[in-house]
């Protein structure tokens, strides 16, 4: 009997203890699940919750229920993990013992890493919409704000999808001209990257979108510190940036065991782990995916639906004696919400970068362009991801490597700029 | 792409004056690249800096970015801005003959 452990029950946790329990009967393997709390949050959700478009309760769900039967399930702290003798042990003293490990637990907010972001004004004028409770009180403040400065401030990378901050700028644009008062308004996006978004292409694009908005985008600018009382934002190298309203997202760091267990994770408490097949770099029998892993991909639900069908291949491989499969090749896709209903595509993995084109071929959804369709996409993915996506089925027309079909490869380097 | 001399090397640079080539580095090249940022001479906590940039390169695949070479190289943020006013991990990993920090994705 296989003793399979999975830390954390979100995306990737739950996914893959389902597709696990597929796999294996129940006299073959147990399955055990473990994270601190009962809230499966649909996070791509927090988005839309500042703008009244969705609430907190009608995006989070029991965590035990999303899982099939025969997965035990446990709310428990995990205090460490003890590599050598293949143990969890949880804060309660109790312990678990593993033949393989799952690292599924996330990323966490650390907003009490940078100086002042907690004190005065936190929850007043400086928010952030990554955790629900954030969010609710966000679409307070926001239904108050009758003009002034509002500030989107990306701290560092990385973060938990990485264009969330940008979508939230397009759709605050939205909102106040939906209210009449976007005259009275200010919008900056501030971040730590040296343009709107990492890939150049994709970059070029939403730094045009953020432009034609009358958005202001500020660069290089790394935060070191958050006046709330003041109100302004000043970078390490002593530019500040005055805001009435701030919408700051917090540097992340892994889960906190993961720093308690020495050898799992690196400075920053997140698993390095294979690119291609995804074992950690710890032990050959712990394997880590989401957002809790270190490799160089965004950290997005999409990034962990694909790695899980890989790492369910990959546990089954290590079990039975055989060379993994390291076929994960980067794919992630991104639906970007840009207000007035409609929506923008990208899609692009380790090698290639988010491309104009159509997904998943050349008759499908358009890329890296505005559209009703991609809305309508982006709204029908919450229905995917409780009734397909967690409890391990395959989404049509989605596969875990990125197609390739249906965009257009630019043929030189300078067409590349020109896309 | 551009084709270059420093310390009397020919050397590749990419489009932000990063060097294609990591393994072309020699400290000669180091104070020459330095000195094209306005870096000039550079100190003992400068090449603490550089060094703990190419030992992280080699070992990992990618610099570290500010707020990880804060917690590790010994030097903290606020120094590691003295030293390397316009970014310390872009600026430091230019230097260090690395490619720039991809800890932003």
């Amino acid at each position: 009997m296989h003793r399979i452990v999975v830390l954390g029950g979100g995306t990737g946790g739950t996914l893959t203890a389902n597709r696990l329990r597929k796999a294996y009967g129940l006299g073959e393997a147990t399955i055990t699940v473990v994270d601190q709390n009962d809230r499966h949050v649909y996070q791509p959700g927090l988005l839309f919750v500042p703008f009244g478009l969705t609430h907190p309760e009608d995006i989070i769900r029991p965590r035990g229920r999303q899982l099939h039967p025969g997965i035990d399930y446990r709310t428990a702290v995990v205090d460490h993990v003890d590599l050598e003798t293949q143990t969890v042990h949880l804060a309660d003293t109790s312990e678990l013992a593993y033949d393989v490990l799952v690292v599924a637990t996330g990323a966490v907010l650390a907003p009490e890493e940078t100086e002042g972001l907690t004190g005065p004004g936190w929850m007043e004028k400086v928010f952030t919409f990554y955790t629900p409770e954030g969010a609710a009180a966000l679409e307070g403040a926001l239904a108050m704000f009758e003009g002034g400065r509002l500030v989107v401030n990306v701290v560092e990378m990385p973060i938990k999808c990485p264009v969330a901050p940008l979508e939230f700028c397009f759709l605050a644009d939205w909102y106040f001209r939906e209210r009449g008062i976007r005259n009275r308004v200010e919008l900056t996006y501030v971040t730590s990257l040296d343009g709107a978004f990492t890939k150049p292409v994709a970059s070029k694009a939403l730094g045009g979108m953020l432009a034609e908005r009358g958005i202001e985008l500020v660069t290089e600018f790394n935060t070191g510190s958050v006046d709330g009382k003041a109100g302004k934002l000043v970078s390490w190298d002593d530019r500040e940036v005055p805001f009435d309203l701030a919408v700051v997202i917090p540097v992340h760091n892994g889960a906190p065991y993961v720093a308690n267990s020495p050898g799992l994770g690196d400075e920053l408490g997140f698993v390095p782990a294979d690119e291609h097949t995804l074992q950690s770099k710890a032990r050959p029998n712990v394997f880590a995916l989401g957002d809790a892993a270190a490799l160089p991909i965004s950290k997005a639900g999409s990034v962990t639906h694909f790695e899980g069908e890989v790492l369910v291949e990959n546990i089954g491989r290590f079990l039975a004696g055989e060379p993994l499969d390291a076929s994960y090749d980067g794919h992630a896709n991104c639906f970007i919400e840009t207000g007035f209903s409609k929506a923008m595509l990208i899609d692009f993995n380790y090698e290639t970068e988010p491309l104009p084109g159509h997904f998943p071929g050349q008759v499908g959804l358009p890329l890296l362009k505005e559209s009703h369709l991609n809305h309508l996409g982006k709204l029908m993915f919450q229905w995917l991801y409780w009734h397909s996506l967690l409890p391990g089925r395959d989404v049509p027309g989605i596969t875990s490597s990125m197609p390739s079909h249906g965009k257009h490869h630019p043929k030189t380097p300078k067409e590349a700029t020109r896309l | 792409m551009t084709l270059t001399t420093l310390a009397g090397v020919d050397v590749k640079l990419n489009d932000e004056g990063f060097l294609v080539d990591p393994d072309q580095w020699t400290e000669e090249i180091a104070v020459e690249l330095a000195r094209r940022e306005g870096i000039d001479p550079l100190t003992d906590q400068h090449w603490q800096v550089v060094r703990f940039m190419r030992s992280e390169y080699f070992a990992k695949g990618t610099g570290p970015t500010v707020r990880v070479l804060g917690k590790t190289s010994g030097v903290s943020i606020k120094e590691l801005y003295q030293l390397f006013p316009k970014g310390p991990a872009k600026i430091a990993a230019k230097i260090a003959g690395i490619p720039k920090p991809r800890g932003c994705i």
